[in-house]
């Protein structure tokens, strides 16, 4: 009996829904929503609003504390200061490949990654791979005390130097 | 002596108490013996009978099941050590350090834990290996061996979270670098990372996340497919014993 009503239904109006699909319609519809709504509310959960992340911008102290032609590392902050004839400029110490932080070789010339033997000149430009991109630089200023700011979420064109 | 144990087993069997509790009593017949593991929560996974060459060591070389004994020895020394280490950025590396040289027997729990862990990957591997070249991964239990494969991916899961909870060098190194690899994959890479670590860097918020993925979520996740897993060795037709023509020639050999 039950074929039989389907059957009738199927050849007389193909477009009109019964009670039961319909229903059935509805709910799966609102289940779809559901699990939607619930995988937005988890993502946007377990993404935090507030962190307590330390400041991008970071104050790299008096220029005078440079010695000429030199490179400092500042492991805590991740970025290179570097004095040159130019002037300064601040380099990103971060490596470009997964994220290891680089350091100066004074006795080779060149900055070098631990992790998985990166090379870059102290300009930040690449000698040697697995890094995909140079170290970028980062903005770096004088602050009104006359202290080297550097924002290390802001990247620069290369050769663009604090002259003092 | 033999004698006696017996008969004393078989009272206590009988006893009301141990009847309430396990149902099937005394006996010895092959019924009785199927009684016993299909009226056990924890037995009813694995089948009532199984072939005498199957349970041969060469068959298997008990990979699977060695590889389920480092997971319960991780579970209770991951437990014990649970109890000292608080997962916080100025604790994680102190705790670490009291486990090693303070706690009664925490130097042994936490290398138990450490070589238990390294043991594991080692004998998932093995395990994976001696089910594909003896073909025991084919229809029917095509499934079993995906379900396998999920569980290698637990397993590795576990031994990455598990690497941050010591908070030294190496592990936040290695954390930093994994981190970088996730957000490698293409469009959602950074937001994976991010919700990963709970921010953009290996911090408090990492350490803690690490931890409740690898105490809490990820071993309760690896619980429930082993279970499957061992059903599943049942449902699809008990241990694999090879193609008929193997089974035929070893018959034979006896």
């Amino acid at each position: 009996m039950a074929d039989e009503g389907k059957h009738e239904k199927s050849e007389g109006e193909e477009q009109s829904l019964d009670r039961r699909q319909f229903f059935v319609r509805v709910g799966l519809g609102s289940l779809a929503v559901a699990g939607l709504g619930t995988a937005v509310f988890a993502y946007q959960y377990l993404a935090p609003n507030v962190l307590y992340e330390p400041s991008p911008i970071v104050n790299a102290g008096k220029p005078g504390g440079y010695p000429p032609d030199s490179v400092t590392l500042d492991p805590a902050t991740g970025i290179f200061v570097v004095r040159e004839a130019e002037g300064f400029f601040a380099l990103s110490a971060v490596c470009t490949h997964l994220g290891c932080l680089t350091a100066w070789k004074p006795e080779l010339g060149i900055i070098a990654c631990p992790c998985h033997g990166s090379k870059f000149n102290r300009d930040g430009t690449k000698i040697t791979g697995p890094a995909p991109r140079p170290l970028p630089w980062l903005r770096m200023w004088l602050s009104d005390e006359g202290d080297l700011m550097v924002d290390r979420s802001n990247l620069i064109a290369a050769r663009e130097f604090v002259r003092i | 002596m033999a004698k006696t144990l017996t008969t004393y087993l078989d009272e206590l069997r009988d006893s009301r108490v141990w009847r309430s509790i396990f149902r099937s009593g005394p006996g010895q017949s092959n019924l009785h013996h199927a009684l016993v593991v299909q009226s056990n929560v924890f037995l009813h996974l694995f089948s009532v009978k199984a072939r005498k060459r199957v349970l041969d060591f060469g068959v298997t070389w008990y990979l699977g099941a060695l590889t389920f004994g480092s997971f319960l020895v991780l579970v209770i020394t991951g437990v014990l050590l649970m109890l000292y280490y608080h997962p916080s950025v100025p604790l994680a590396y102190t705790d670490m350090k009291d486990l090693q040289f303070v706690v009664s027997s925490g130097v042994f729990l936490r290398n138990l834990h450490r070589w238990s862990a390294h043991a594991m990957v080692l004998l998932v591997f093995a395990h994976m290996f001696k089910v594909f070249y003896r073909g025991a991964y084919r229809p029917p239990r095509e499934f079993n061996w995906v379900i396998g494969v999920v569980l290698l991916l637990i397993t590795l899961f576990l031994s990455y979270t598990g690497y941050l909870l010591p908070w030294d060098q190496l592990a936040y190194w290695a954390v930093t670098v994994g981190s970088n690899i996730a957000s490698a994959v293409p469009v959602f890479g950074h937001h994976i990372r991010f919700l990963m670590l709970g921010g953009n860097l290996v911090n408090a918020n990492a350490l803690l996340r690490f931890y409740v993925l690898h105490c809490m979520i990820l071993p309760l996740t690896a619980i429930f497919f082993i279970a499957i897993h061992f059903w599943r060795i049942r449902k699809d037709g008990g241990l694999y014993a090879g193609t008929p023509s193997t089974v035929a020639e070893k018959e034979g050999e006896r």
